[in-house]
């Protein structure tokens, strides 16, 4: 059900991202825009991520695969002559297709063990590329004498909002009530009338079909990268602990999550270079112990106190 | 065909550690529902641990394997006190998902230390009869990782030992069953919990040792063995420690096959399909019940 809560949230979040969408006017240096890229894409793999998991209560940590499919194949079409949307296009198709097969197999496991199941799917799919294809690839000359920017950060601007509209979509829709009864009693489900499995799959494409898209995007934007680093768990691993700590199952959970996620991993990075990724994991902790249900809920929460008083 | 042989006899080498490594994973989420991502780390720590007890104490590498599990079964009790007695207060779902985020975590600040105190670089730990070479046949056993089979074969028959005989095995068992009834009965379920993780990360120390006498270890080592162990515990199902381990001979094994039919680029492929099949004709796994 769409709250007007949950109305506000969206129109805010768009209203945010057609504001940035000013930001090229104002001639930033490229590090700006590099930084606010980050963002956009984070958000947009939190919230394909958010689909399978929030939604339809699947804990997939195979998501790295789609994305590296995306990559992988728009950067080999693209490198090759083809137009970049048709690569992204070619990219996004094969990484649903590839989903729909895995997530047959997979979906006849539950719980803890789909989540085991697809990361080694995903992982295996990392030391594949890896080991055949060991060469860094990067882009042509002639292709980074013509390299924008810009054109980098719209398209990433544009996945964002779609992401957005997709899952604001999603959460008024019978198609999202159905995987949301999936999540909280799958039998309960089944037993009024809802296809566990096909819902599954749907939830799994449309979070694929994101992720593809946004691994062509990391195929556009990076000029030289090892084709197996799209493949990295660490992809999973940051959609996953954005979508926690923000909240899992909502709409500006994500995003929420995936600003304070890559500001904060920016900021540690900055002040202690060495030590960062020990006091991030450290803080991370903290913050899951201190707060298990993410940013939403402990708003929640505080407003409930405020409001009893 | 000797080339075969001994490819496969090499697969079963370290077929042997993928079990090892499994068997105290699985111990951990059989028990508690707790994912621990963090277990290849323990592993890769249990590593240094015995690079640096041969190194300045100049001990049998082996040896240090007296100190390592020690060690490994007192962080255990302190994680669980520290981070994972936290997560198992919640059901099984929030569990499984809470322990996902600590155990990233925890992997992240892991992998960061041993950077800062031990650098980069690929280190192994010499031993006195490191070359030596039994042959049988066509084929070459190197006896330090025959040795670390051997060993790694021992641990897992104790640990079978302590869960069906001793008394606080078997409340661990009991508690794995059904956390509730086990209440009932009076045994004390956090303490099992306690126990369990505490084996569970003595057997990471272990495996961390073996791999680094019989290969190597470096700190971003982690990642990997978690994916093993984890592979290794969907392939065999939980339920039987034995069973685990076989899991980890017939990892290595299909590995190693693969690796001799496609040449070595496509090594995991045979792990994919071999994991696909199972997965598909037996989502419990092998031996799980």
């Amino acid at each position: 059900m769409t709250t007007g809560h949950e109305r506000a949230w969206t129109i805010g979040i768009l209203a945010a991202l057609a504001a940035l969408a000013l930001l090229p006017l104002a001639k930033p240096r490229d590090d700006t825009l590099n930084f606010v890229f980050v963002i956009l894409l984070s958000i947009t793999m939190a919230q394909s991520w958010n689909i399978v998991a929030g939604f339809a209560g699947q804990v997939n940590l195979g998501h790295a695969a789609f994305f590296g499919l995306g990559a992988l194949v728009a950067r080999t079409l693209w490198i090759g002559g083809t137009p970049i949307a048709a690569g992204m296009a070619a990219g996004t198709a094969v990484a649903v297709a590839f989903a729909l097969v895995i997530g047959v197999a997979a979906f006849r496991l539950r719980g803890a063990y789909f989540a085991i199941g697809t990361l080694a799917l995903a992982e295996i799919f990392r030391t594949t590329v890896s080991n055949v294809l060991p060469e860094i690839s990067t882009l042509p000359v002639a292709a980074i004498g013509g390299y924008r920017l810009t054109h980098r950060y719209y398209l990433a601007l544009g996945l964002a909002a779609a992401s957005i509209v997709v899952v604001a979509e999603l959460s008024g829709s019978r198609l999202g009530l159905g995987m949301q009864a999936i999540r909280d009693d799958e039998e309960a489900a089944e037993a009024s009338g809802i296809g566990a499995v096909r819902l599954k799959l749907t939830a799994l494409a449309l979070s694929t079909a994101l992720a593809g898209l946004a691994g062509g995007l990391f195929a556009y934007y990076h000029i030289s990268y090892y084709p197996a680093h799209p493949f990295s768990p660490h992809w999973t691993f940051d959609a996953l602990l954005m979508t926690f700590i923000g909240g899992v199952g909502t709409l500006q959970g994500p995003v929420l999550g995936a600003v304070l996620y890559v500001v904060l991993k920016e900021y540690l990075a900055l002040r202690w270079v060495d030590i960062h990724l020990l006091i991030f994991g450290a803080l991370f902790i903290a913050i899951v112990l201190a707060l298990p249900g993410g940013l939403v809920q402990a708003a929640e929460r505080v407003r409930a106190l405020t409001r009893s008083r | 065909m000797s080339v075969l042989a001994q490819q496969l006899v090499l697969g079963l080498l370290i077929g042997g550690l993928y079990g090892l490594a499994a068997a105290g994973l699985g111990l951990v989420f059989g028990v508690m529902k707790v994912l621990n991502v963090a277990h290849g780390e323990l592993i890769m720590l249990g590593g240094y641990g015995a690079f640096w007890l041969v190194t300045l104490l100049g001990i049998d590498p082996f040896a240090s394997l007296g100190l390592v599990v020690p060690l490994g079964l007192a962080l255990g009790v302190i994680l669980y006190v520290a981070l994972f007695g936290f997560v198992v207060r919640a059901d099984e779902e929030t569990r499984v998902k809470n322990s996902l985020l600590i155990g990233f975590g925890l992997a992240l600040a892991l992998h960061a230390t041993a950077v800062r105190l031990w650098t980069a670089d690929e280190r192994s730990v010499p031993t006195p009869w490191g070359g030596a070479v039994l042959s049988v046949g066509n084929l070459s056993l190197p006896v330090v990782r025959l040795a670390s089979l051997g060993v790694a074969l021992g641990l897992i028959a104790i640990l079978h030992l302590l869960l069906t005989r001793w008394r606080w095995g078997k409340a661990v068992r009991a508690a794995a069953e059904d956390w509730q009834a086990a209440l009932l009965t009076g045994i004390d379920v956090r303490r099992a919990y306690v126990l369990a993780f505490a084996l569970g990360t003595g057997l990471a120390g272990a495996a961390g040792t073996l791999v680094t006498i019989s290969y190597s270890v470096s700190p971003s080592i982690g990642l990997e063995w978690s994916l093993k162990a984890l592979i290794v515990i969907v392939l065999a199902g939980l339920g039987s420690t034995f069973g685990i381990f076989v899991g980890g001979l017939v990892l290595g094994v299909a590995e190693a096959l693969s690796a001799f039919t496609f040449g070595g680029p496509y090594r995991e492929v045979a792990g994919l399909v071999l994991f696909v099949v199972i997965l598909v004709a037996r989502p419990r796994g092998l031996f799980g019940r």
